[in-house]
């Protein structure tokens, strides 16, 4: 209380100073110019005289009468801004115009305010009233647009007039509204971190949003002001997951990475699953009951989450978007949580992504380069789709090359190093070397074809570019490394070429070979080293080094014929500029002559100088790469980008699952029969625990089916239909109750058609507005029905989404079909007729009030709320007989939702006092008019004994009137 | 996310900014010119570049370069693909995505790009929705523009689409004639080896619709053969169980022109190529030329006329000159980037086109090691190579008659002769 009162006040004195402030500008502007724009004018005249000029008459054109004028100018000084230019002379010009009525001339200004606010502090607080005015518009896009401009504006004075903002706006009745505030919370996270506490409260208020519209935006506020909150997420886990298909593109994405990260501490790993699984399973059956228990605690079955399950379900349909940041973060989920057989799930729609944008490409091939290492059956099927083309850019090439030599295997190897014979050859230089290494990690990996390879690079010496054969004498010299005791004879063909290698990296690994191997060539080494010692002060520093140790290691094993030449190089390398070549030498002297100084060392230079080296393990550049998360920025430039949010690992024991349970009813989802099952087991133990507290699984349960039971204590909570949000369509309605089915048609009257409908209480798909209806049609005669469709309708603007025509109906076949009717709120019957190709049959469905409505989850407070303002103009009651013997509260519920289509409002209350009551609002989500209809239960003080409830409607219509 | 946006020509010249968070000095973009100096082609500049304090990230289209900055942690596919929609709504608005374009609608381009990101998260980027708030320039406005400067550019009816559960589609469509037509377009990706045997050949399609409906209309199009779709990824608009239950294309279109859907043909069909490349480019050690010869031939055409047939390549560096005679067609060799385009037309089956000569290289160069590939180019009208076919359209919610149109077109993708 205290702290929202100090913000008020603040608030109410930034607003002064900024009105205050306003009203002198005004005062002045009339007169002369003001004295800040004096003095801007006079600061700003020296370095731009010519640039002045131009701007002197934008300022006359904005000060005019003319809107045309004003716009004009305006659009010239966003020109300027564009260019980034030097616009901010002209503030105190161009913020008069912040409360145009031309929408275009504000929305320009508003461009300009947001660029320049920062700069000019003092006079951007003149503006801040119009926004404040703005915020309180009855149109939600001024709203909204106001308060994305307020929290733009980058000074820190408004800090507490945003707060105050943003925290109005995060309860605007508009989707659209909440959305905005939920980015304005990131603006004025970065304005004024202190904040933080605060932001976290409306955080956690937007994330309870059941709009698709808020869930994205609220997502990203959430990972840039709290990502380490993760317990904000337990309760909302389940509905981000269901609505994920229907946000916008760019919200699923984050949302996606969001709950990957959430998924890797909640969930344990599903990775050491599979086989041992079954069998254990299989044992445990037959194993006696004894044996049971102990066989379950050891092998500690792997059984997924459900809410884990959700999670990779709920995600996989997007792997269709068009979006390929979408498709790389679900391929990223799949990659970082679902178990091992169904990451391959992912590869298709990645090897698709190939086909998009340059750099698309570029950033999926590095992820699937991570990923072909560690899988490589994942991408094999695919392999033809990486092989290179010559038009691709050197970055995608050598991406393509990586996977391919990730890929190859015994099996493949043959059709791949064909395919590397034709990048060899390959016009871009760089990528034929990146190709000669690729074939040497090809050769190391797979032994049965080293000597294949290692004869083709040796082909390889003999072409003609130079970057072509220093790369092969690199790769020959690791690849001789492993397997030397054959290949004298490649040693000396590389001897051969030596004079006319230049590339100082290819001169030094041929040197460090002859020294390596000078047992094998006795008599070319002492004369490469003699040409070396020729040419020893033109060389560049790589060689030189290798060739002191070439004649080191020459003059251990042959000192008779080096000896001379040795000395010679050592002197040399003395005298060399650079003191890396000093260092060398000065050590290899005093290593290898013998002199009184050297002692113990001396004796060891031969095990020094010539020990059995390790051959170099050639692997991928993408091997660690994986410990950042796939999809990342960090992933994609191999280093931490600052922000990053390490993927954790899987915890041992999942923490406690319950945490996720919600309390308000969730629409029924597919997922409900898995969720259902393990609930129930729970809720047995607290059925006979007489624990009175409402319970969470209550919820979920009802929403699988009524029949189950329950755990409700024996005072009934209050029920509450759901508010039929417009934005999200796909949320379907509890289904409560047994379905009662009426009949359209009967057989003998339909010539053999029979028809019979129910209301599935769902958000009809078609339209928001209208009621849906299942109709189930049968054929009762022995001959098939052709063309059973609706036809004529009455009244004639009776507003009917017709099923698609059946074109036949065969005898004893029947079908379920869907069709959406618009009662406009009424309980007069919709007539139509229903044809076959023959005959037309009238039928009419009349609704009951019950059906029209849809549920809505309201909390306690909301629905007292709006139960306060209803007007009780279209009261509708109905009495519901039930026999008090078995009036608990489960049964009461039972009934009353058999005739209404409502939810439950969650209840605080003492039971004695609490009355089941029932409210709604209707079908059309009408843009704002309200509706909401209650149902009261008179209940006994202990034992309810429920009578009548009455069901108050009230809404569009008595609005009207007032 | 996306701090700031620069624009940036082939030349280098930064004409555009636009930042969403505080200023960020253009100096930032130096480091991008670097990694451009350093990479020859302006396609070789890799596109996430790492500076002290900022991310660039970068798109090439249109020889334009959008260089977007990134202060924290951000996917990089999500910025990419955020500014290839940059640039398919300018694409979309203006007719082409060019500096002079962007220049002179600077005005326009930036109320767009306000919309389009709110703090650096996409706010909106449907193109229905946009053109609700932001008016397209069209000639008349233009014209009014310039000689009262009174019309406005900002629509002023207020996006009613934004909130809906279609964001797609604007509401209050009205159109006298109601048309929706439907593009089958196929690219055959193939890469052909010197002996003419396919290395690899696939088909990906996509389905383009112009839809212009008069209210609400719920389409379903249908296909005779849909099992041949092998991977699949549509527009938001299609409804995702209504093709996994019954392989049908459900949907409330947007207004105007989109992609309905981009297909990946099944591997397991064998792609029948509609022609063949006879060729021969041999360089020689003596004298400074080298001999061309290629001739074109119809393969699997299945009885349609092969159109715009048109070769291209690549050559190296050292060819200096092409003396060259088509039997059909025209070819043009451009000096400076060493290209070889060979423009055909049709292909006559009773008359193969031939394109033979004499190439002459620098003097003293070296002959070249590799022979340059040859890239194809090819269309195919009224055929969907793989034999997809469109079997109806219906449509539900709305009572006119629309007229409808489906037309199929096989083009080349990549496909690629190695010689």
């Amino acid at each position: 209380m205290d702290v929202g009162f100090c913000l008020r006040s603040e608030a109410a004195g930034a607003m002064r100073t900024a009105l205050m402030s306003a009203e002198n500008l005004q005062l002045t502007l009339k007169a002369e110019p003001s004295q800040e724009e004096r003095a801007l004018t006079h600061t700003k005249r020296g370095p731009e005289e010519t640039h002045k000029a131009g701007n002197e008459d934008l300022k006359e054109m904005l000060e005019s009468n003319k809107e045309s004028l004003k716009l004009e100018a305006m659009k010239r000084v966003v020109g300027l801004i564009a260019k980034g230019k030097n616009a901010s002379e002209l503030f105190p010009a161009v913020v008069k115009n912040v409360a145009s009525k031309n929408i275009e001339l504000k929305k320009l200004v508003y461009v300009y305010l947001v660029r320049y606010a920062e700069e000019q502090q003092d006079l951007a607080l003149l503006s801040i009233s119009t926004f404040q005015r703005a915020l309180k518009e009855p149109n939600q896009f001024i709203r909204a647009s106001a308060l994305r401009v307020l929290s733009s504006i980058r000074v820190p004075i408004i800090v507490p007039i945003m707060m105050l903002a943003i925290k109005e706006a995060a309860a605007d009745m508009s989707p659209y509204v909440r959305k905005t505030s939920a980015h304005a919370i990131q603006k004025l996270y970065s304005l004024d971190p202190d904040q933080k506490e605060q932001l976290i409260e409306v955080i956690e208020k937007l994330l309870k949003d059941k709009s698709t519209l808020v869930a994205g935006s609220v997502v990203v506020a959430f990972e840039e002001v709290c990502p380490d909150r993760i317990d904000l997420i337990h309760k909302n886990y389940r509905k981000l997951c269901n609505l994920l298909v229907d946000v916008e593109e760019w919200g699923q994405v984050v949302i996606i990475s969001m709950l990957t990260r959430y998924a890797r501490t909640q969930f344990t790993s599903p990775w050491k699953e599979g086989a041992s699984f079954e069998e254990n399973n299989e044992k445990a059956f037959y194993a006696s009951d004894s044996e049971e228990k102990s066989e379950r605690t050891e092998a500690e079955a792997y059984v997924m989450d459900p809410d884990h399950r959700l999670l990779l379900r709920n995600t996989k349909p997007l792997l269709q978007s068009r979006n390929t940041a979408v498709v790389m973060s679900v391929a990223q989920l799949y990659w970082h949580l679902a178990p091992r057989h169904e990451v391959n799930l992912v590869t298709k729609s990645l090897v698709r992504l190939l086909r998009s944008h340059r750099e698309v490409q570029y950033i999926v091939l590095q992820n699937i380069a991570t990923m072909s290492i560690q899988r490589k059956g994942m991408f094999e099927p695919y392999m033809k789709s990486f092989y290179v083309r010559s038009t691709d850019a050197t970055h995608i090439k050598t991406l393509k090359l990586e996977i391919l030599t990730n890929l190859a295997n015994e099996a493949n190897i043959s059709t791949i190093l064909r395919e590397f014979q034709t990048y060899v050859k390959s016009q871009d230089k760089a990528f034929a070397a990146a190709t000669i290494q690729a074939i040497g990690r090809c050769a190391t990996n797979i032994s049965e074809v080293t000597d294949t390879c290692l004869n083709g690079l040796v082909l390889l010496l003999s072409n003609r570019d130079e970057t072509v054969v220093a790369e092969s004498v690199v790769v020959i010299k690791k690849l001789l490394q492993t397997q030397p005791t054959q290949h004298s004879e490649i040693i000396k063909h590389m001897a051969k070429l030596f004079d006319n290698i230049t590339v100082s990296m290819a001169r030094a690994s041929i040197l460090w070979l002859m020294g390596e191997y000078c047992d094998r060539v006795p008599k070319i080494a002492p004369d490469v080293l003699r040409k070396m010692a020729k040419s020893f002060t033109a060389e560049e520093d790589i060689v030189k080094l290798q060739t002191v140790n070439l004649a080191a290691k020459l003059y251990l094993t042959n000192s008779k014929q080096t000896k001379l030449l040795t000395q010679y190089i050592l002197n040399l390398g003395k005298y060399d500029q650079s003191y890396d070549i000093r260092d060398r030498t000065r050590f290899i002297r005093q290593l290898i002559v013998p002199n009184e100084k050297s002692g113990a060392l001396n004796k060891y230079a031969r095990r020094i100088l010539l020990a059995p080296k390790p051959a170099p393990v050639l692997e991928s550049a993408f091997k660690d790469r994986d410990r950042y998360q796939l999809g990342t920025l960090s992933h994609s430039l191999n280093s931490k980008a600052s922000g990053y949010q390490e993927l954790s690992d899987w915890p041992a024991v999942a923490p406690d699952q319950s945490v996720r349970n919600v309390e308000v009813v969730e629409p029924v989802q597919e997922w409900a029969p898995s969720v259902g099952k393990t609930k129930k087991l729970k809720s047995d133990d607290k059925f006979y625990s007489d624990n009175e507290e409402e319970k969470a699984e209550e919820e979920s349960e009802s929403s699988e089916g009524s029949s189950s039971s329950s755990s409700s204590s024996s005072g009934g909570g209050k029920m509450v239909a759901d508010v039929y949000s417009r934005a999200s369509f796909q949320v379907t309605a509890p289904s409560f109750g047994p379905v009662k089915t009426y009949e359209l048609l009967h057989h003998m009257t339909g010539k053999g058609l029979s028809a019979k409908y129910h209301f599935p209480r769902q958000p009809c798909l078609h339209q928001p507005g209208m009621v849906a209806v299942q109709v189930t049609l049968s054929n009762g005669s022995d001959r098939s029905l052709e063309e059973i469709h609706v036809g004529d309708r009455s009244p004639a603007s009776l507003n009917i989404h017709c099923f698609n025509t059946i074109e036949r109906l065969e005898p004893e076949a029947s079908v379920t079909v869907s069709m959406g009717i618009d009662f406009s709120d009424s309980t007069q019957a919709a007539n139509f007729q229903l044809c076959t190709k023959e005959d037309g049959f009238s039928v009419s469905i009349q609704p009951a009030v019950g059906e029209l409505l849809m549920p809505s989850s309201l909390s306690e407070q909301d629905f007292s709320r709006e139960q306060g303002k209803l007007l009780g103009m279209n009261e509708t009651s109905a009495t519901v007989a039930m026999a008090t013997a078995n009036a608990s509260s489960q049964a009461v519920k039972q009934r009353v939702l058999s005739v209404a289509n409502v939810g439950e409002v969650p209840s605080g209350q003492d039971v004695a006092h609490s009355a089941p009551s029932i409210s709604r609002r209707d079908v059309p989500p009408g843009p704002l008019v309200m509706k909401t209809l209650s149902s009261v239960l008179t209940t006994g003080s202990c034992r309810p004994s429920p009578r009548a409830p009455f069901i108050r409607d009230d809404g569009k219509r008595s609005r009207a009137e007032t | 996310m996306i701090h700031s946006l620069f624009l940036i020509n082939h030349s280098g010249d930064i004409f555009l900014e636009k930042h969403w968070k505080s200023v960020i000095s253009r100096s930032v973009c130096d480091y991008f010119f670097e990694a451009k100096e350093k990479a020859a082609e302006p396609e070789n500049v890799a596109p996430v570049l790492q500076t002290p304090h900022h991310y660039l990230i970068t798109i090439y289209r249109g020889k334009l370069f959008f260089l977007s900055v990134v202060q924290t942690e951000a996917p990089p596919l999500f910025v990419i693909e955020f500014l290839h929609r940059v640039a398919d709504i300018f694409q979309d608005y203006f007719g082409e995505c060019s500096e002079s374009v962007i220049k002179d609608n600077v005005v326009t381009v930036y109320e767009l790009l306000e919309e389009m990101l709110d703090n650096g998260f996409p706010l909106a980027t449907e193109s229905n929705v946009l053109k609700e708030m932001i008016r397209p320039p069209t000639i008349l406005r233009s014209v009014v523009n310039t000689l009262t400067g009174t019309w406005s550019n900002v629509g002023d009816t207020l996006p009613t689409g934004q909130l809906s559960n279609i964001p797609w589609r604007r509401a209050g469509v009205k159109y006298t004639n109601n048309e929706a037509y439907f593009d089958v377009i196929e690219e055959i990706d193939a890469i052909v080896d010197k002996s003419g045997t396919t290395v690899c050949a696939e088909i990906q399609g996509v389905i383009e619709a112009c839809v212009r409906l008069t209210g609400m209309p719920d389409l379903t199009l249908s296909f005779m053969n849909p099992r041949l779709l092998d991977d699949v990824s549509f527009h938001p608009c299609v409804r995702f169980k209504r093709w996994e239950s019954e392989r049908a294309l459900s949907f409330i279109p947007p207004d105007g022109n989109f992609t309905l859907m981009n297909y990946h043909v099944s591997s397991q069909n064998l792609v029948a190529l509609p022609v063949y490349v006879k060729q021969s480019i041999s360089f020689f050690d003596s004298g400074p030329c080298g001999r061309l010869d290629i001739t074109v031939g119809p393969k699997q055409t299945m009885g349609k006329t092969v159109e715009a047939l048109m070769v291209t390549i690549h050559m190296p560096k050292a060819v200096l000159s092409a003396n060259l005679t088509a039997t059909q067609g025209s070819y043009t060799y451009d000096l400076a980037t060493k290209v070889l385009v060979w423009d055909i037309g049709k292909l006559n089956p009773q008359k193969l086109p031939n394109l033979k000569g004499s190439l002459s290289l620098q003097a003293g160069a070296p002959k070249p090691e590799d022979n340059p590939s040859l890239n194809i180019d090819l269309k195919i009208q009224q055929m969907a190579i793989s034999g997809l076919k469109v079997s109806r359209l219906e449509m539900f919610g709305e009572k006119y008659k629309p007229f409808k149109g489906v037309k199929y077109l096989t083009k080349a993708g990549k496909f690629q002769v190695r010689t």
